[in-house]
């Protein structure tokens, strides 16, 4: 196992705007070991999206170093898949289409069209969207269109799987299910997994570390908290579980009591 | 910041696309009707008096005010005489009497193929340079001055240029209809290119997209419906300007028909033709939004 599989050091990110410079990030240090299971916390506009674009290789950071599986982060790549914050499915291509595109791109050298077919379909079965498989994206619920975004980043089985807030348009019940789907496949694949979420029960089910973001401008790494919950988790006994109640409140804790809610 | 000439042009492109469906809606709307005809409320009388009954009351004003001006003042043909004029043109519209003495019939389909044939070069060239200059941000800076300048050129003017390049006024005709209604094309067609939402360029960045799969599966089809708009302004252009452009190439065709009968002082004939350019221009209208409507995602 590598322990340094993701690392940054001293990430910084500034934006160039209108009003000047926006420093988005500063000094943001976090190592990321295979096979881990990583939640970004942090209130609304901190920049948890912005450091997830860093790992995809989207936005290339202003200054400092960002490293996966020991090489430069330069430019994204099939091998760290996404789950964009708004889906982005292509909304021209169905359902099974948006996957597919990937499917064939990652599997299309090695396997013939009937086994890539079979892996869409496979894909969406996860996501239990096998009912809109020729259904075009908006068509289609905006939770439904985030399902078919997860299935499209699943079926690419990543090496590292980026989810930028994934379960956030999602009702409870679906929500809990794919939280489990997601357990199962991280434990089955042993995929490293970085995930942005507002959730703070989310957040500690899933997660084997949760880094705790300070507020922007200029935020950074404020807290890590390790979850050390034996796996695989059941999230009924863990409601009873005064260890996973007592990471539930040190989260809460920091999200508002050391970093107290923005105005906006 | 990346390219205003284009960005403006395109400000007023989307400003003709959103007017025209707007414009378009009561045509489309008796058709959507029927579909709601089970649902009890439906309102007969709101729809006579709403859709029908303005239409048909707008078409007897102009004719009302055509014939008064037509018994007022002299040579101008009225309503009725015009109307026997176009029966006895259409009675017979594929006669062949001569080089020049054909049936309307030959005359609409000669104009339509000048249109067709210059525009089908407009967009051979067009489509591709609007990508290029959408994709290529120096190219853009390089091209949009000289786009700039050439497009508010009158297509007229342009002409003498065709005439004095190959020698003859058929290809002078078309070479109008081209440089007329490239612009638009080029313009919307580059608008369309810099303005593919990022998300799915995101997407095929992730994926590593080789360039002809982003060109396929992302560029082209988010491209389409400015593509459709830019086509849409591009054969508008070129059918007002073929009646002109006709006028002075001369050969078989409305425009020079318009020309001759002016000629021969027959104004029931011209005021046909007005009525002709008009129907199949606003033909060319509605069939392109229609088909442009199939192309729209959201
Ligand atoms: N391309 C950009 N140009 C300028 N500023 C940006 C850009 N992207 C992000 N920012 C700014 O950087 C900050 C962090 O943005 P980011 O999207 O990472 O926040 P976030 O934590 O993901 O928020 P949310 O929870 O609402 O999704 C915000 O203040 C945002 O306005
Ligand atoms: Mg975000």
């Amino acid at each position: 196992m590598d322990n340094r599989y993701v690392h940054l050091e001293q990430v910084g990110m500034a934006f160039d705007t209108k009003k000047g410079r926006f420093v988005a990030l500063q000094n943001v240090n976090l190592d990321i070991a295979q096979g881990e299971f990583i939640s970004l916390i942090g209130h609304s506009g901190c920049g948890k999206s912005t450091v997830l674009n860093v790992i995809a290789g989207l936005l290339t950071p202003t200054s400092g170093v960002a490293l996966a599986a020991g090489r430069e982060i330069d430019g994204p790549g099939p091998e760290r898949a996404v789950v964009f914050q708004n889906h982005s499915l292509l909304p021209w291509l169905s359902c099974f289409g948006n996957v597919y595109l990937a499917v064939e791109r990652v599997f299309g050298k090695k396997e013939n069209k009937a086994q890539l077919k079979a892996r869409t379909h496979a894909a969406l079965e996860m996501v239990k969207m096998t009912h809109a498989t020729d259904k075009l994206p908006n068509e289609i619920s905006g939770g439904m269109k985030q399902r078919i975004g997860i299935a499209r980043a699943l079926a690419m089985e990543p090496k590292v799987l980026l989810m930028d807030e994934p379960f956030g348009a999602l009702d409870a019940l679906t929500r809990a299910h794919l939280q489990d789907e997601l357990m199962r496949i991280v434990q089955a694949t042993g995929s490293t997994v970085v995930m942005v979420t507002h959730d703070v029960d989310e957040a500690v089910l899933l997660s084997d570390r949760i880094v705790m973001m300070t507020n922007g401008p200029a935020a950074t790494v404020g807290e890590i908290l390790t979850v050390n919950l034996a796996r695989p988790r059941d999230r009924l006994a863990l409601a009873n579980d005064a260890e996973y109640h007592h990471y539930r409140s040190a989260v809460l804790e920091f999200l508002y009591h050391k970093e107290l809610r923005p105005a906006a | 910041m990346t390219q205003s000439a284009t960005v403006t042009v395109d400000a007023k492109a989307s400003a003709h696309s959103a007017a025209a469906p707007a414009a378009a809606k009561p045509a489309a709307a008796p058709a959507a009707r029927p579909a709601a005809e089970a649902s009890p409320g439906i309102d007969w009388r709101e729809l006579i008096g709403q859709r029908i009954i303005p239409p048909i009351l707008g078409f007897a004003l102009f004719i009302a005010v055509w014939a008064a001006v037509a018994q007022v003042t002299k040579g101008i043909p009225g309503p009725s005489s015009t109307f026997v004029a176009a029966v006895k043109l259409f009675s017979d519209p594929f006669y062949i009497a001569g080089p020049n003495d054909v049936g309307i019939g030959w005359k609409i389909l000669n104009s339509l193929s000048r249109v067709g044939l210059g525009f089908g070069l407009a967009a051979l060239v067009g489509i591709p340079a609007g990508f290029l200059l959408g994709r290529f941000m120096f190219l853009n800076r390089m091209l949009s001055p000289v786009i700039g300048l050439l497009r508010p050129v009158s297509p007229l003017a342009w002409l003498p240029i065709g005439l004095l390049v190959f020698k003859a006024a058929q290809p002078a005709a078309i070479w109008v209809i081209f440089i007329s209604s490239i612009w638009p094309i080029i313009l919307n067609t580059a608008a369309g290119v810099s303005t593919v939402p990022q998300d799915y360029l995101n997407v095929a960045r992730v994926l590593k997209l080789s360039e002809w799969k982003v060109f396929t599966t992302i560029l082209f089809p988010s491209v389409l419906p400015h593509l459709m708009t830019g086509i849409r302004l591009s054969i508008g252009v070129a059918w007002l300007v073929i009646v002109a452009a006709e006028m002075l190439t001369g050969g078989v065709g409305l425009g020079f028909w318009v020309w001759d009968e002016w000629n021969n002082l027959n104004v029931e004939h011209i005021i046909v033709a007005i009525f002709v350019v008009g129907l199949i221009g606003l033909a060319l209208e509605q069939g392109l939004m229609m088909l442009a409507r199939r192309f729209q995602y959201n």
